[in-house]
């Protein structure tokens, strides 16, 4: 069960203005305005709207990498959501996610290292630069002693935590887990890097305008920045302690594709592998999912092949449900986004609203579902699907109903 | 041109303010970095280095382990400035 909510998303600072901005369909993506982008042929971002500088004490924050401090940020007001659960810190896990760590203090680390000598390199570079840190900083906050754990699985991470904590749940290792992902990667190398393999939109000139998803000009995604938490409880402890439920993971679905290091196989057999496996592990069939928020980053043929693979699963069904693609407003979260993306079909099967997928002026012809293109749509009562797919062909699914 | 103890002690609380956030007022010889002002061994090294390089001295790993009061650094930085 779902009991607490956290994030810092270039929407909002927490997660009431991330939820509100989503749904008035604002875009959290701008023009990057640092001296380093001006050089870079992809000049635009979703940098996250609260700096952390104004949340976290200063001598706190010095020590932490940016992906570290958007972690603590979001698992502190999860875990403050959820009422800061009295649990015995033996029954309390950590699972946060992040696509690559702390890899802007370890480009910095170089730059002193090259310019001032190793004797410059601070100590604390390598707690701050390792992939497991921002698992780690939350679990050393909350003093979690049941496992701290960094699942890495690209840009479906964030969905990972989420579904390794409900099997540290299902499997009575915990009664409590605080599980999320986080990212900080806008930083001129993972840019260029991103950029080379012409994966990012170059609409420099429109930025609230360069994702997206499902759209015939689609060129490629943009990168963000930020942190989605939820706390996870077991349901008789949850009920036990009188928590206040806002809705559950009801099942989550894995696999990988086998088919190449970062494309998606067009055929999205992996993706419908996941599909399937997340309704069987719900016990739902495909006539219970009414809204999948979708993994759709606005790749040319990224968007086609996970269409392809709902298509594929739901038949008819598809016709009855509401899809939305969240990164068309705050952009690719990367090691974040599954998490954040998870926290929106939970509000959206809550609320019983779908947010509208930005941009969406032209749906492409090989994309034959119903997207809340532009308006935000009313959702039927029922549950709910979450994707993610990472680069390597790693695809999670994770089944949200409300409660 | 040798710093006088009190420019010393001002100085390295300075340092121990950016690194760890103790307020300078608190930094005062008698005090022992992990027992009074919660310096761990990584702070420890941060305040060594930014020492190093604010009081142009060097200060030896195996020195390190022997300054555990404020006041122990204070003097080693002093005697080192003399002998520069």
């Amino acid at each position: 069960m779902v009991t607490g909510l956290g994030a810092t998303t270039p929407l909002g600072g927490d997660v009431a203005t991330t939820w509100r901005r989503l749904l008035a369909g604002e875009s959290g993506v701008r023009t990057l305005t640092e001296e380093w982008a001006a050089d870079l042929p992809v000049r635009i971002g979703a940098r996250v709207a609260v700096e952390p500088t104004e949340v976290l004490d200063r001598v706190e924050a010095r020590t932490l990498d940016r992906s570290q401090q958007f972690a603590l940020i979001a698992a502190r007001q999860a875990w403050e959501d959820a009422g800061r659960p009295e649990v015995d810190r033996g029954r309390l896990g950590v699972v946060f996610a992040s696509g690559i760590g702390g890899v802007t203090t370890l480009l910095n680390a170089y730059d002193v290292l090259r310019e001032k000598g190793p004797r410059r390199v601070s100590p604390y570079t390598v707690p701050m630069l390792m992939p497991n840190g921002p698992a780690a900083a939350v679990g050393l906050d909350l003093g979690a002693q049941a496992g701290v754990h960094t699942p890495v699985s690209a840009c479906a991470s964030g969905a990972e935590a989420i579904a390794y904590g409900l099997e540290m749940i299902r499997s009575g290792r915990a009664d409590v887990a605080v599980c999320g992902g986080t990212e900080a990667a806008i930083h001129a190398l993972p840019l260029a890097a991103f950029a080379s393999m012409r994966a990012l939109s170059t609409r420099n000139d429109e930025p609230e305008r360069a994702s997206r998803p499902y759209d015939k000009a689609r060129d490629g995604f943009v990168m963000g920045e930020g942190a989605g938490a939820v706390v996870l409880e077991e349901f008789e402890y949850a009920r036990a302690r009188g928590a206040r439920i806002l809705g559950e993971i009801a099942g989550a679905g894995l696999s990988s594709d086998g088919y190449h290091i970062t494309a998606p196989d067009p055929e999205a057999r992996g993706a419908v592998r996941a599909l399937r496996s997340a309704l069987a592990d719900a016990d739902l069939t495909p006539g219970d999912i009414v809204h999948i928020n979708a993994h759709a980053t606005s790749t040319p043929i990224g968007d086609v092949a996970e269409a392809k693979g709902i298509r594929e699963v739901f038949g008819s069904a598809a016709d009855g449900i509401v899809v939305t693609a969240p990164k068309s407003s705050f952009g690719h979260l990367l090691g974040a986004a599954g998490a954040v993306e998870a926290i929106a079909t939970l509000l959206a099967v809550r609320e019983k609203v779908s947010p509208p997928t930005l941009n969406l002026e032209n749906q492409d012809d090989e994309v034959d579902l119903d997207i809340a293109a532009l308006e935000p749509r009313p959702l039927r009562d029922g549950a709910a699907l979450s994707n993610s797919f990472g680069f390597g062909g790693h695809n999670v699914v994770l089944v949200i109903r409300a409660h | 041109m040798a710093l006088s103890k009190e420019e010393i002690l001002t100085g390295l609380a300075e340092i121990i303010n950016e690194v760890a956030g103790i307020p300078t007022s608190d930094v005062q010889p008698e005090k022992s970095f992990t027992d009074d002002l919660d310096v761990d061994s990584l702070s420890m090294v941060e305040v060594v280095v930014a020492a190093e390089e604010k009081f142009g001295v060097r200060i030896p790993d195996d020195e390190v382990k022997n300054l555990k009061t404020v006041g122990d650094a204070v003097d080693y930085i002093a005697n080192a400035t003399v002998s520069a």
